[in-house]
């Protein structure tokens, strides 16, 4: 499958991602070249195959010589796991705000 | 006092004894780091505020006599994609250039309670995407075997700072062979947990199905300290696993005689170095002395492991990386027309190039019409992979594979083909896959004195066995005493 420069412009917008002209070049080379390299997977006869989307999941607790495995749920209680963020703390590392918001340039015009 | 052979056990001893103080420990291999670093390049912020005030209170436990923790002085270095609270955590990455965390990795926080002394953090690849540490947006590290020679990535900085004793050990993570690939590089020994042993939470989040922290270190009965200070169910990470840790520095004393080893003629075929191989052959005859039982068994979907993830990991690293947008932290473009021109200018100036092809092939392989032709299937043939482990682990306890198909390459060898610099892992990717631990440990040189490392698998769960054949491989080669 071989990938044009109009589907690195589309998935560049998706990703949201300014690249130069130099930039989609490259890339445009790159994708094509690692994308050859994953079409081996197309070798494979996987139908019958259940996706894997976490490795927990496909572990039996019996394997591990214990029950109680990860994933499980908790009680939703107010600030349960930790305090939140005071304002101060969690505005420290923003680029821009104004002490009790992040600030961005105007959405909507008048 | 020496640092080459200055291990964890060996320095806390010195402290409790007072033959140092964690003071004096601690500023020793800060002049290191001022003496070596600039020509290796493994730190890139050093947190000498917070190391002095740890050291001191280990200090002054000491003077009221009582018993130092297990880690207790012992000056340990971070990997820059581990948030340590109120030092300056970038990832290897622009776009995080000044982020100072507001708390600490739950790692962290246990080496700390453990008594550890935390130096500082550890240059990587940008956002741990990487084999060779070329890709940090500071600077590259030099080997400091062969400084014309990558350390590895993406913890090389971790790697190299343990080798060059500028660290006692430090903390990677290993998201395709980021801690083991490294540690071969350099000669030290480097380990990656089982999925969900270690809570990944302060770990900056590369792919979240495939990321672990864990230790890299001199010696292996470092690293199963290191392992069992670290692990255990976190509240803070849903997939941190709830099981008991074991004692893995007492369970080192167990003979390996009677474990089953497999050795799988995948990793022996085309494109290993031969040097690679004698090395790890002639390791794998010592355990085979040691009365070890060496079976054949085969792995056959390894030649598509590189392939599945490339696709798994760039896609949940296109969906993680989408938070870098300019607004709560990190870097933000200037002069930006509006909101959506913010977001872009921000990421296309504040990430690196191998940040934004991986962000983009990530996107491509979820995009509607190629989701199934790319990131279903790469999930269906991670469990073909997985299936291959469960199939060969029912007749063997663990597996022995070269860590790499060869020593450390040229700096700037690779980064114009990033194929090839992908297939840097091939050995190391496939136990990410599949969750399973493996470690690796230097079997010896190749004639250019460049370290080769062996790697040993186990099964889920069970790093017991495989620090404890690495620990014979150590013991019978002695290789941890010859050092840079």
């Amino acid at each position: 499958m071989k990938i044009s420069d109009q589907d690195v412009a589309y998935v560049a917008d998706l990703a949201n991602l300014e690249l130069t002209e130099d930039e989609r070049k490259r890339i445009l080379r790159d994708l094509n070249s690692i994308l050859e390299h994953v079409d081996r997977l197309n070798q494979l006869d996987t139908s019958g195959v259940e996706p894997m989307t976490q490795v927990l999941e496909s572990v039996g607790a019996e394997n591990n010589g214990g029950s109680r495995l990860a994933s499980a749920a908790r009680e939703d209680v107010l600030e349960g796991l930790r305090k939140s963020l005071t304002h101060e703390v969690a505005l420290v590392n923003a680029p821009k705000d104004d002490g009790a918001f992040f600030l961005v340039p105007k959405v909507i015009e008048k | 006092m020496n640092l080459q052979s200055l291990t964890i056990a060996g320095a806390r001893g010195a402290i409790q004894e007072k033959r140092i103080s964690a003071t004096e420990l601690a500023q020793l291999h800060y002049g290191k780091i001022d003496a070596d670093d600039p020509k290796i390049g493994a730190f890139l912020t050093l947190s000498k505020e917070r190391a002095l005030a740890q050291a001191a209170r280990i200090d002054s436990m000491v003077s009221k006599g009582e018993a130092l923790p297990p880690l207790g002085g012992v000056p340990i270095a971070i990997k820059d994609v581990i948030a340590t609270e109120g030092v300056r955590s970038t990832a290897g990455s622009k776009i995080l250039g000044n982020y100072v965390p507001p708390y600490d990795a739950t790692a962290v926080k246990r080496l700390e309670a453990a008594g550890a002394v935390i130096l500082g953090k550890t240059n990587c690849d940008e956002f741990a995407m990487g084999s060779s540490n070329e890709n940090s947006a500071w600077r590259p590290v030099h080997n400091p075997r062969d400084l014309s020679r990558v350390p590895g990535g993406s913890s090389g900085g971790s790697a190299a700072a343990v080798a060059a004793d500028m660290a006692i050990a430090t903390l990677g993570s290993d998201t395709g062979g980021s801690i083991r690939q490294p540690a071969s590089f350099c000669g030290v020994v480097g380990l990656m947990p089982t999925y969900g042993r270690v809570s990944r939470y302060g770990l900056i989040a590369f792919a979240s199905s495939l990321d672990h922290i864990g230790p890299l270190t001199k010696t292996v009965e470092d690293a199963a300290l290191i392992l069992q200070t670290i692990s255990g169910r976190d509240p803070m990470d849903s997939t941190s696993a709830d099981l008991i840790v074991p004692n893995h520095v007492e369970d080192l004393k167990k003979p390996v005689r009677g474990l089953k080893l497999g050795v799988a003629k995948e990793y022996f075929g085309e494109g290993l170095d031969a040097e690679v191989r004698r090395a790890v052959e002639a390791g794998i005859q010592k355990l085979a002395v040691q009365g070890c039982e060496i079976v054949p068994v085969s792995l056959p979907h390894t030649q598509y492991a590189i392939p599945t993830y490339y696709i798994v990991a760039t896609a949940e690293a296109s969906s993680n990386l989408a938070r870098y947008d300019g607004v709560r932290y990190g870097y933000r473009a200037d002069g930006v027309r509006s909101l959506t021109d913010m977001y872009k200018r921000t990421r296309d100036q504040g990430f690196g190039a191998e940040v934004k092809r991986r962000i983009l092939l990530g996107t491509y392989a979820l995009s509607a019409g190629y989701y199934d032709a790319y990131y279903l299937k790469a999930q269906k043939v991670r469990t073909l992979l997985t299936r291959d482990f469960e199939e060969a682990f029912r007749r063997v306890d663990a597996i022995i594979t070269p860590t790499c198909p060869t020593p450390a390459f040229k700096i700037g060898e690779k980064v114009d083909d990033p194929v090839a610099m992908y297939l840097a892992d091939i050995y190391t990717v496939t136990a990410d896959l599949a969750g399973i631990p493996g470690i690796s440990v230097p079997c010896g040189d190749s004639a250019e004195k460049l370290p080769i490392g062996l790697q040993i698998l186990g099964r889920h769960f069970d790093e017991a066995t495989i620090l404890r054949l690495a620990h014979a491989v150590e013991s019978s080669t002695n290789y941890q005493k010859k050092k840079v």
